[in-house]
């Protein structure tokens, strides 16, 4: 699994493109959707989000995906679930306080960070994580915002 | 009011009170401590830690303050530090202000969601605790109870804006209305010295847009590393908005410097600084020279407010290190008049 998770992040960039283009084709279904109904697609775009991040990044379905301000490294993978950056306690040869033989989830998202497009996002701060919305689809949350 | 403004509008004011002493908040000020007046002040603030006991008897609290009595802005209680069980930091707080202490709760991330945060932060404004350090803590794996469930419901950077919310907004997160607001000044660590380097100076920008007022850095021992950070972050204009003390300490061997260099992850230690304990007759006094060489580095650099001695069971050493290197000048770090007689009525 953590080998593609950082395939993703070394392919950061051509992910923001590709997903940039995804989120474009999905706002374009909106009145589709919105006909079809959220709740009923719901399920639907769930597990499929499930599937595809799940293999990608090992996503952990937070519901509020940050993905484009991460690096394309899943912050809800950092044991103390930051979403703002790297704890202090990051070792030197750049893995995780906690699990010893894993690269820090942040030291991977400021590399992907900056091959992207957008790579001053990372600076956003993200707020508080609402646990409200997990296991729901971001992608259908993006389209009912945007 | 900017904070050079602000510096010059509180230098007039007088900063020789006890500690503990809830004074009126000043112009462009948060708290009615001592701490951030010192701060503001333009002075060279000097805080500690205070390690809390494993112990229900409130003596062992004063006892350990008591070291550090007339010698310190402000001391930190750590809040369950290295994930370890001891006395709460917000009860650690209560006693210290009762006996006339200054104290900086530190709120770790860890072990309470954002419903008890908000609580505590309450709770530690009404005793009289005017400083809060947001911390997102150590993983329970570090302490003595790695079967513990994790709970990291909120970031440092979340815990700093929800306080700064609390404070500014006067409300709950859910919006809900707050009475009376806390007077708080807020405070947050950096790590100059872990991974990724070129990412710490952007990293401290988020946590002062977060609400970070004052910063307390990891234990530094390589002044190289230090300066190349405090030069970007100086580039950044991040000193305008907000105040660095340098995080430093002892060293009791160059056997501890190793086994610390080894297992305690985010704490650097330059191979130069192992050499200089190895050759040195008598490891331990070397170490409290190390320490107050940096002091006195520290003090010279542009970008820094003040140092934060890490003296964990050398607690002892902290007067002697603070008085030889010199840096309080001409002020005393206000011995408080309240203590003994407060001790007496506990």
């Amino acid at each position: 699994m953590k080998t593609l998770r950082r395939w993703s992040v070394r392919h950061a960039r051509f992910l923001e493109i590709f997903y940039n283009g995804f989120e474009a084709c999905l706002r374009t279904m909106r009145p589709l959707i919105n006909k079809i109904g959220h709740e009923r697609l719901e399920p639907a775009f769930a597990s499929t989000e499930r599937v595809i991040k799940g293999a990608l990044f090992d996503c952990k379905m937070c519901g509020q995906c940050a993905l484009t301000s991460t690096g394309m490294s899943c912050p809800m993978n950092c044991p103390k679930n930051l979403r703002n950056g790297p704890c202090g306690g990051v070792r030197a040869n750049g893995n995780c306080e906690v699990i010893a033989d894993m690269p820090c989830v942040w030291v991977e998202a400021w590399k992907g960070s900056q091959i992207m497009q957008k790579s001053e996002a990372i600076h956003t701060i993200q707020p508080a994580v609402n646990f409200q919305l997990e296991g729901q689809s971001a992608w259908l949350r993006v389209i009912k915002q945007k | 009011m900017t904070k050079a403004e602000i510096t010059a509008d509180t230098a007039r004011q007088n900063v020789s009170f006890s500690p503990a002493e809830l004074l009126p908040i000043l112009p462009g000020h948060n708290s009615p401590g001592r701490f951030e007046r010192v701060l503001r002040a333009g002075r060279f603030a000097v805080t500690t830690e205070l390690a809390p006991p494993d112990s229900a008897d409130p003596a062992q609290v004063f006892e350990r303050a008591s070291v550090f009595d007339g010698y310190v802005d402000a001391i930190n209680a750590t809040d369950g530090s290295g994930a370890n069980c001891h006395m709460s930091s917000v009860a650690v707080c209560g006693l210290l202000t009762r006996a006339g202490y200054s104290p900086i709760m530190q709120i770790s991330c860890r072990d309470r969601n954002r419903i008890a945060i908000q609580g505590e932060v309450l709770g530690a404004s009404a005793m009289g605790v005017s400083n809060i350090l947001c911390l997102t803590g150590d993983g329970v794996q570090a302490g003595d109870h790695p079967q513990a469930k994790p709970v990291f419901d909120l970031d440092c950077i979340s815990l700093l804006e929800l306080a700064a919310q609390m404070r500014d907004k006067g409300t709950f997160q859910s919006g809900r209305k707050l009475d009376v607001p806390p007077s708080i000044f807020l405070g947050a660590a950096a790590n100059p010295f872990a991974p990724p380097l070129d990412w710490r100076p952007h990293r401290l920008a988020k946590k002062i847009a977060a609400g970070a007022q004052f910063i307390q850095t990891q234990y530094c021992f390589d002044i190289a590393l230090l300066k190349n950070y405090l030069a970007r972050v100086c580039d950044l204009g991040l000193d305008e908005h907000v105040f660095i003390l340098v995080g430093v300490g002892t060293l009791a061997s160059a056997r501890t410097a190793r086994w610390i260099r080894d297992n305690v992850p985010g704490v650097h230690i330059p191979d130069n600084i192992i050499e200089r304990l190895e050759g040195a007759q008598d490891q331990r006094a070397e170490g409290i020279d190390i320490c107050i060489e940096l002091i006195q580095q520290c003090r010279e650099l542009k970008g820094v407010s003040g140092c934060h001695i890490m003296a964990y069971r050398q607690e002892q050493s902290v007067p002697d290190i603070i008085r030889r290197s010199g840096i309080l000048d001409d002020r005393r770090a206000a011995a408080n008049n309240r203590r003994l007689a407060s001790q007496k009525a506990v």
